[in-house]
């Protein structure tokens, strides 16, 4: 039996998730100023007490913006990671269950979009579907996380078909269904679960990309992205909207990874 | 020779297939080209007239047979933008992206794989402190991934342009007049590029090499006197050379997708950001003409991996080669 504990990477960026999830979450229904209000009389102020992260040539308190931005940012990934994480795992199992020519030819399929790189095809799709649209960006980032997510699980689940415990379910008369749900799905979680974190950081990344280049989330959306191309052209007056608004990019990314690089020691059994 | 040959066919079979689905999907999409041409001066038969001068009344794959025969010819139809023939607009922006990789992808091998043997070198050490120095390392590659390439492109300009004034921000020498000038304002987006990736390589060094080393083969040469480094140096890196190839394969393809977004950051007047721009603007036959050629960059690596791989390794030749 495998020793599952937790270890210092795991702690840390559950830590830090959980942390930054919480203010995420305070984002949705409180910011300490309304993050559009502009006003005339507090441009360009550097970072105070009163504004944490300063605030930018119209005087809107980037901090409240920040949060908001982060709140978007952090619900579309979270969207496309589902998406990508259920299609991707139904057509991973299904295939790497039940073998044969669909098996041979989704693969086939998926090993062509996987060599493609994400952002690449994630843009292709949105100018197909059109850009500036946030549910567009959430499909098209979805749409191109599933062949990666298929792929891991495939590998998981034809491993698992032919197992003992499996072989007795099916015995036992298990429909295939419940094998599976109940048999197999759970034996994958330990390629899953740091798939899901890789997932959802490229997600964060894609997303903020696709909104940098004006082509994700528009205004009067607010995302992270699209902040930072607005803060670029205002680095030299305000740098602190363009460290802000990265930082809190930085870290968000840096703490799901924490988390992904523990789970992955853990299952590895090294500390 | 022979499975270069069949690699080389496979590429061109892929590509037909990706440059057939990119012309439907955006045909499908874009309309009528003719009806947004003349925008408000729309009139039944001006359309009629319009369509049968661009040829639009054909079938759609005699149109796709002309379109990838443009590739080669030169002839990728027009901008419905800037109303200028596709080739010319993107001919010279081909180069600038190609500069801009190819730097990009020297610099990441030349960084990346001295940091690796040398993270190799120091693994193994007990004690307390290379535990903490290990944390580190580890937390240290996380935040060096985390970091967005175009936040760093970003601090990068403000440092270099507007502090230090290395280069200017947005006056893009032009290649041909003033090489060296376009070759030092390409190396800092190119080290923007870079960063994430070495991070990567690294690490993906780290763990192939330290793999290998608990091979067999290792242990009975190391019990039969050899020491650590030359073992390394002379058996284990040969055997490591496999995954490193299409690591770095996949590494070009990153950094083409990766230079959408820097030049961006830098104002590098280059593909990727006339496909951005393009994208906004829904000038389709631009798109198409960019996707392919950024897909055709992206399979052409993978197939000189293949390539290389088979000839660094015997065993591919008789497994899946010819």
């Amino acid at each position: 039996m495998k020793q599952r504990k937790m270890n210092g990477y795991l702690q840390a960026g559950l830590l830090l998730t959980g942390l930054l999830a919480a203010l995420i979450l305070l984002g949705f229904f409180w910011t300490p100023y309304d993050p559009s209000a502009m006003s005339g009389g507090e441009k360009f102020l550097g970072p105070s007490l009163h504004h944490l992260m300063g605030t930018d040539k119209f005087g809107r308190d980037i901090f409240s913006r920040v949060l908001q931005g982060a709140g978007t940012t952090f619900t579309i990934a979270l969207c496309t990671v589902a998406i990508g994480a259920v299609c991707g795992t139904a057509i991973g199992a299904l295939t790497g269950y039940f073998g044969g020519l669909a098996d041979e030819v989704l693969m086939r399929l998926n090993d062509a979009l996987t060599a493609f790189p994400s952002i690449l095809l994630a843009l292709v799709v949105i100018s197909i579907l059109g850009p500036g649209k946030k549910t567009n960006v959430i499909l098209a980032l979805g749409l191109v996380f599933i062949p990666s997510f298929a792929r891991v699980t495939r590998t998981a689940f034809a491993a698992l078909r032919d197992v003992n415990y499996v072989k007795s379910a099916r015995l036992m008369g298990a429909s295939s269904g419940r094998i599976l749900l109940v048999h197999i799905l759970p034996n994958t979680m330990q390629v899953l679960l740091p798939a899901i974190t890789i997932g959802f950081n490229n997600a964060v990344l894609a997303e903020a990309s696709m909104s940098f280049l004006g082509i994700g989330v528009t205004p009067p959306d607010a995302s992270l992205g699209y902040m930072l191309s607005e803060a670029q052209s205002m680095f030299v007056s305000a740098p602190w909207y363009a460290i802000g608004t990265g930082l809190t990019i930085v870290l968000l990314v840096f703490s799901v990874g924490l988390i992904g690089e523990g789970l992955q020691r853990r299952d590895k059994g090294v500390a | 020779m022979k499975y270069a040959a069949k690699r080389i066919a496979m590429l061109l079979v892929t590509m037909v297939i990706v440059s057939l689905l990119a012309f439907v999907a955006f045909d499908l999409i874009s309309g009528d080209p003719a009806t947004a041409m003349l925008g408000t001066e729309a009139t039944a038969e001006k359309v009629a007239a319009l369509r049968e001068e661009l040829g639009l009344n054909r079938p759609l794959l005699v149109r796709y047979g002309e379109w990838l025969a443009g590739f080669f010819t030169g002839d990728l139809g027009t901008s419905y933008n800037y109303s200028q023939p596709v080739w010319e607009l993107i001919a010279p922006k081909v180069l600038v992206t190609l500069c801009l990789s190819v730097l990009s992808f020297l610099l990441i091998t030349a960084v990346s794989i001295p940091m690796g043997l040398w993270s190799v070198r120091l693994d193994g050490r007990s004690g307390p402190l290379w535990r903490v120095l290990d944390g580190f390392r580890t937390a240290f590659n996380q935040l060096c991934m985390a970091v967005p390439p175009f936040f760093t492109g970003i601090l990068l300009t403000y440092l270099f342009s507007t502090v230090l004034r290395w280069f200017v921000h947005g006056q893009f020498p032009s290649l041909t007049e003033d090489f060296g000038g376009a070759v030092r304002y390409l190396f800092f987006a190119a080290v923007t590029l870079a960063i994430p990736r070495i991070a990567m390589t690294v690490r993906m060094l780290r763990s192939t090499i330290l793999g290998e080393m608990q091979r067999d083969y290792v242990r009975t040469a190391i019990s039969r006197g050899n020491d650590r480094g030359g073992v390394l140096r002379g058996h284990v890196l040969k055997n490591s050379l496999v995954p490193v190839v299409t690591f770095l394969a996949q590494t070009m393809a990153e950094i083409v997708a990766g230079s959408i977004v820097v030049e961006q950051v830098f104002a590098i007047p280059g593909l990727g950001r006339m496909l951005v721009a393009s994208i906004s603007n829904r000038d389709y036959p631009v798109v198409q003409a960019i996707v392919v050629i950024l897909a055709f960059w992206v399979v052409l690596a993978g197939t000189v991996a293949d390539i290389i791989n088979q000839r660094i390794d015997p065993r591919l030749r008789l497994g899946g080669g010819a």
